[in-house]
């Protein structure tokens, strides 16, 4: 009785989680399938899933020659890379300096932190263009990278993953004859992978996918990012070509995915651990 | 020789005294236990001698050096920490070898690849090695120095914390409650091997312990705080026969020392019971005072002899002895007396008893908790009839 109870509660359950998944899916199993359908077909009025006429050669090979797929590859990878480096480079020894040094702008650093993780990009992106204006650096790496340079979140995510850190470990360290900066390379960063790979998620994913800056700062195509040059791709190549057009994005979404497929566990634990901490 | 002198240690965290003005000296050599409550100061001061947290007065000379103003590091002390605080991420051959590494190579022989083409890191290498090699033979942990520590007991990580600490050969050597993560057993075992190892190594040690077992079994010389004062600072027996406050003599000692109040008169006599004990009176007045002695100096009498009348309240069996709870008849303050198995045989809860006492151990306190000089000049039995 148990069992068949259970099994119908588990029934119902999946059936609940099947139907979710399948609505989150929807866009994309149509983006796949827009992406092998000739143009005629698209355009259409009868709707089927499965083309009629496999056209995936045909709207890849458009996809792949009429932007520069890999110029946007290597600018995404580049920003990213980029982006995540800094923002780690930055903010754990910022965080190792709030959860485990005593100094007077402690309090005031985590209500700069705490105000920080309140404002959104969208409010400082007007100031932030005027700027890279006047100093001349729009259509560049720099302007791509440098308003992510520090990230609160990171901060944030850090120091609560530092503050458990025991304060035994820091001062056999320090007896030990390491200097804070030897601490935070020798000890602290081995032991804040799990955090660190979080932080890479989140990161990696929010850049990558990232239309709003991109698209104030980068006007030359040569410093197109992803999800810009598929911008581009509509607008000035494709025209109406949906075909081609899904083809590209589904090349453009394919390594996140990938990496998703790849590192599933990874993922969940790195939102998990976020959720619980922060 | 003084190899660690502390003059007039002083801290304070927000408003809370934590250390009133600590001074002390340590010999060569010498096994120091830091004993108090919780929260007495034992730890900040330890903290403070390592170089980890600041007083805010006095000095700390290591070996006639004043180190006061020099950071952790330079000070060539060792700690070992009640967590023990093993760098997680490394192994234990690793975890001994980091003091060394530190010391010994320079920043540009330490980088992981580069370090290794460098001239004399090969050789300086192989000496550290070698030197973590004999460490872990002397504490008998060869076997455990590919490990980390989450693959570790509690009694193998105390050992290879302990490793870590003695390896760089420290001047002074601290010790932050150091058996108090570890399970009964291992604890007394772990006492007498740390005691060993001190000797051996003949390096001074302060040693910090709640537990006064620990430090009355370890210590050369045992260091009594209470409330950030230094309470006093003498070797195992004297502290326990001879306790300097009422503080130190309330702390140390299982079941605690009896404490009853009374009054002195002004020639300096106090009377207690059938017990007269000469004191001197400083205000010439009528002063309340304090009696003490400890439960084993107490005897409980059957009879109606003795010099005080109690009543049997709780008995404690304890195998080899019986804690015998009584209520004086006179004031109503408890006494406790450690009493043999087959004298408590013949008693009850509830039963009339005498009490006596040892008259030369009886101690008297003052007011303040301070010791005061007493001497016992007569002691009589109280009839039942006249205590009423």
């Amino acid at each position: 009785m148990i069992t068949t109870s259970l099994s119908m509660g588990r029934v119902a359950r999946l059936t609940v989680l099947s139907l979710g998944a399948l609505i989150f899916l929807a866009p994309y199993i149509f983006m796949i399938s827009t992406a092998g359908k000739a143009q005629s077909e698209i355009f259409s009025s009868s709707l089927s899933l499965i083309p009629q006429q496999w056209s995936y050669i045909e709207n890849f090979s458009k996809a792949l020659s009429r932007v520069s797929m890999s110029t946007l590859f290597i600018n995404g990878v580049i920003v990213c890379a980029l982006i995540f480096v800094v923002q780690v480079v930055v903010a754990i020894p910022c965080a190792y300096a709030m959860a485990k040094l005593r100094f007077q702008a402690a309090r005031t650093m985590m209500l700069l932190v705490m105000i920080g993780l309140l404002v959104p990009i969208h409010a400082t992106a007007l100031p932030l263009y005027v700027a890279f204006d006047r100093l001349s650096v729009l259509n560049s790496y720099l302007a791509l990278v440098a308003p992510f340079s520090i990230s609160v979140f990171a901060i944030f995510l850090f120091l609560q993953f530092f503050r458990a850190i025991p304060d035994d470990l820091i001062q056999a360290a320090r007896l030990d004859g390491m200097s804070e900066a030897g601490i935070v390379v020798r000890v602290v960063v081995p032991n804040a992978w799990p955090a660190i790979t979080a932080f890479a998620i989140f990161s990696v994913v929010a850049h990558w996918n990232d239309l709003f800056w991109p698209l104030i700062v980068v006007t030359n195509q040569d410093y197109a990012t992803p999800p810009l040059g598929l911008l581009y791709f509509r607008a000035a190549e494709a025209g109406d070509d949906y075909g081609a057009l899904m083809a590209a994005t589904l090349i453009i979404t394919l390594p996140l995915v990938t990496a998703f497929l790849l590192a599933q566990k990874r993922f969940v634990e790195g939102i998990t651990m976020t959720g619980l901490k922060g | 020789m003084t190899v660690l002198s502390l003059r007039g240690i002083a801290k304070s965290y927000g408003g809370n005294t934590i250390l009133k003005s600590i001074t002390f000296e340590a010999e060569a050599g010498e096994f120091i236990a830091l004993v108090g409550p919780s929260g007495c100061g034992k730890s900040t001061l330890l903290r403070i001698v390592a170089g980890l947290d600041h007083a805010d007065h006095g000095d700390i000379a290591i070996a006639g050096r004043d180190v006061s103003r020099v950071p952790a590091a330079d000070r060539n002390i060792a700690m070992v920490f009640q967590s023990y605080a093993l760098y997680p991420h490394l192994t234990a051959g690793q975890n001994i070898a980091v003091p060394l590494a530190m010391r010994r190579l320079t920043a540009m022989q330490r980088l992981p690849l580069l370090g290794s083409l460098l001239p004399g890191q090969r050789q300086i290498c192989a000496d550290i090695q070698r030197q973590v090699d004999e460490m872990a033979s002397s504490l008998k942990i060869d076997h455990l120095l590919g490990r980390k520590p989450g693959q570790m007991s509690g009694g193998q990580r105390q050992r290879v914390a302990l490793a870590r600490a003695m390896v760089r050969r420290p001047s002074v050597f601290l010790m932050d409650e150091p058996l108090s993560n570890l399970d009964a057993n291992l604890r007394v075992h772990a006492r007498g091997e740390i005691v060993d190892l001190h000797r051996r190594a003949g390096v001074p040690t302060l040693y910090v312990t709640h537990d006064q077992s620990e430090a009355l079994s370890m210590a050369d010389r045992v260091a009594v705080m209470i409330g950030g004062n230094l309470l006093q600072l003498a070797d195992p027996r004297e502290i326990y026969d001879n306790p300097a406050h009422i503080e130190v003599a309330r702390f140390l000692g299982q079941p605690k020392i009896n404490v009853l109040e009374t009054r002195m008169d002004a020639s300096g006599v106090v009377r207690f019971g059938g017990l007269v004990l000469a004191g001197e009176n400083r205000s010439a007045a009528e002063t309340p005072v304090m009696v003490g002695v400890r439960p084993e100096f107490v005897r409980v009498r059957a009879d109606n002899g003795g010099m005080l009348r109690a009543r049997v309240e709780r008995m404690e069996f304890l195998g080899s002895e019986v804690i015998v709870h009584t209520r004086l008849d006179a004031i109503g303050g408890a006494v406790t007396i450690k009493s043999t198995p087959s004298e408590a045989a013949s008693l009850s809860t509830g039963m009339p008893v005498g009490v006596d006492v040892t008259p030369e151990r009886v101690m008297l306190f003052g007011r303040d908790g301070e010791r005061l000089a007493a001497k016992p000049i007569g002691m009589m039995t109280v009839l039942e009839t006249a205590n009423g």
